[in-house]
């Protein structure tokens, strides 16, 4: 079975020219060597601290920027050599929910508007045809149809995220990429969403790339995650597995600084230790050496190759043991 | 258009705007004799009788001038404020949206135009075409396009940039589609705010010019001109530079106070439109 999405190698570097007379030309790799794959109508978690890259390789897979090397497929098409009607084409079928529910719409058009446009747009429908399908989508995302007149202004944070997921569904897409889609949502309205958006992996088979920094809304979502650090994926696997027995001392930490709703365990206190360094100035060898508890001398020099398979594996000279549980 | 009542300063601004328009428009009508009429028995008659404001030194009667001359002020502003909108706004959009070297091309053009003082730019065109209508246009408008394509730019650099521009692009839009359908009409009231601001600016400059003499062609009247030659006379008939003063101050003051409240109240922080 081909992949709904597949990402080869992807990187993306960013350029800054900085000072005068003579410049210094400083790289960001915002995104280094990416691979995943995500299949039809699964959840697929990436998962990282902010400033790792997990958005932008969000934003590469759909194209909203041009990737520096690598490639993307979607169902065995070559998403970045696609142009014209055939971009569009691909461009259908994958959509973007955002997390900034305040920004995503414009804040002059009615959500009406902002629904049919795209219809209009791809030539499926217009005028009354536009407005029903506009209305049913209300509907499908637990809002009111008479939501369609009114302004995004006139809506709270969750309900202008529904107005935002139902846009994205519009074009009937086989993935929804949701970027941070919860984030920005007080805890009651994140289970709303979160319950909404599984419903629709349900009932429409819906394929995700699930972006969150969020352990707890990953393990509940998704079925597989990929842990990404300063631009690079550290550990990838089933969730269960990845958080319940972590090779990298990456995802440890992460799940230690993950809190857990148990009064046993009150006090506990996370062992979160350093800083993300800056993409600009990775540290040599492994990024993650200078955080690192079990660091050697080789981490300093060497980065570590990928110790497994595409399905379960990890990027550590010296990986905690297999199966060891955590405290 | 209720807003302008809810704020004070667009509402005394809108009537001295208005004041001037209605001037403009109804000078045929209003005008007490012909602005070009000269009578040599009236040279510089003191306001009162035939002549409410006085006559100048060809006799003209002054209130007439001023009544039409409200039409050519007019009328070179707000063409030339048009001409600069339309112009330095689509640079500034489209080097905004595409940003890269085009950008940076385009706003070193519009860095260049802002470098000269906006008179000697007037001066210089006016010098080298000649006076005349479209000239006088041509060069208001070309001191006016810098500031527009910088206004027009810096909103479209943070409004490139959010969400629903992004969603536009994923859900396949053209890039003319967004930025006519989803940049333009949330920008667009800051651009009409600067519009009001620079057309007193405008108004000033052809009046500036036309002190210089680089107005229209006499006998027809300007505010400008009717100042440079009552200031031949100003110690014997201070009227003559003291009633197209004071018409440039109203709507000079006119334009800015309804720029300022129009920017008032497209503040999203104090209400919106």
């Amino acid at each position: 079975m081909t992949a709904l999405l597949e990402l080869q190698g992807l990187s993306k570097l960013f350029a800054t020219r900085r000072g005068f007379p003579r410049s210094a030309t400083t790289v960001v790799r915002a995104v280094d060597g990416v691979s995943f794959a995500v299949e039809p109508g699964e959840a697929f978690g990436l998962v990282g601290e902010s400033g790792c890259g997990k958005s932008t390789t969000a934003r590469l897979a759909m194209r909203l920027i041009e990737p520096t090397a690598g490639s993307v497929r979607f169902a065995g098409e070559d998403v970045l050599a696609a142009r014209g009607a055939a971009l569009l084409r691909l461009r259908r079928r994958m959509q973007i929910v955002f997390q900034d529910p305040f920004s995503s719409l414009n804040p002059r058009r009615t959500v009406g508007r902002t629904l049919a446009e795209p219809l209009q747009v791809h030539g499926l429908a217009r005028g009354r045809t536009a407005r029903a399908r506009a209305a049913a989508l209300l509907d499908e995302v637990g809002l009111d149809p008479s939501a369609l007149d009114r302004y995004p202004h006139a809506f709270s944070g969750g309900q202008r995220q529904r107005i935002g997921i139902a846009r994205a569904l519009v074009l009937e897409p086989e993935l929804l990429v949701a970027d941070e889609p919860v984030s920005a949502l007080d805890v009651s309205v994140q289970a709303q969403i979160l319950t909404l958006l599984k419903a629709l992996q349900t009932r429409r088979g819906l394929g995700f790339l699930f972006v969150s920094h969020d352990l707890a809304v990953i393990r509940w979502f998704c079925a597989r995650v990929a842990v990404m650090y300063l631009g690079r994926i550290v550990e990838q696997g089933p969730v269960g597995e990845v958080f319940e027995r972590p090779r990298h001392h990456y995802t440890r930490m992460l799940c230690d600084a993950s809190p857990v709703p148990d009064p046993e365990l009150r006090g506990a206190l996370p062992r979160v230790t350093g800083e993300i360094p800056s993409a600009a100035a990775p540290p040599p060898g492994c990024h993650f050496h200078p955080r690192c508890p079990a660091a050697t001398a080789i981490c300093q020099v060497e980065y570590p190759g990928w110790d497994g398979t595409v399905e379960r594996g990890f990027a550590c000279h010296n990986p905690l043991p297999a199966a060891v549980l955590p405290a | 258009m209720r807003w302008i009542l809810r704020h004070p300063t667009a509402s005394i601004g809108a009537l001295l705007c208005l004041l001037v328009v209605a001037a403009a428009v109804g000078a045929p009508w209003l005008a007490p004799a012909d602005p070009t009429e000269q009578s040599i028995v009236d040279q510089l008659a003191p306001p009162g009788g035939d002549f409410p404001l006085g006559a100048d030194n060809f006799g003209r009667d002054v209130l007439s001038r001023l009544l039409w001359g409200a039409r050519f002020s007019l009328l070179v502003s707000f063409l030339s404020v048009s001409c600069a909108m339309l112009v330095g706004g689509t640079v500034g959009l489209v080097a905004g949206y595409v940003g890269g070297r085009t950008d940076l091309f385009a706003m070193q053009v519009m860095d260049v135009l802002l470098s000269f003082p906006s008179l000697i730019l007037g001066l210089i065109v006016v010098a080298l075409v000649g006076p005349s209508l479209p000239t006088l246009v041509f060069a208001i408008a070309l001191t006016t396009v810098a500031p527009f394509a910088r206004v027009a730019r810096a909103p479209v650099l943070s409004l490139r940039a959010r969400p629903y521009v992004e969603a536009g692009r994923a859900l396949g839009f053209s890039h003319a589609r967004i930025v006519f359908v989803h940049i333009l009409p949330n920008m667009i009231a800051e651009v009409l705010v600067m519009a009001t601001l620079w057309m007193a600016d405008a108004v000033r400059t052809e009046a500036a010019l036309s002190f210089l003499g680089l107005g229209i062609k006499p006998p027809a009247p300007s505010w400008g001109s009717m100042l440079r030659d009552g200031f031949e006379n100003i110690l014997d008939a201070p009227w003559l530079s003291i009633f197209p003063g004071l018409a440039i101050l109203i709507l000079v003051l006119g334009l800015n106070l309804l720029g300022d409240g129009m920017r008032d109240a497209t503040d999203p922080t104090l209400g919106g439109l």
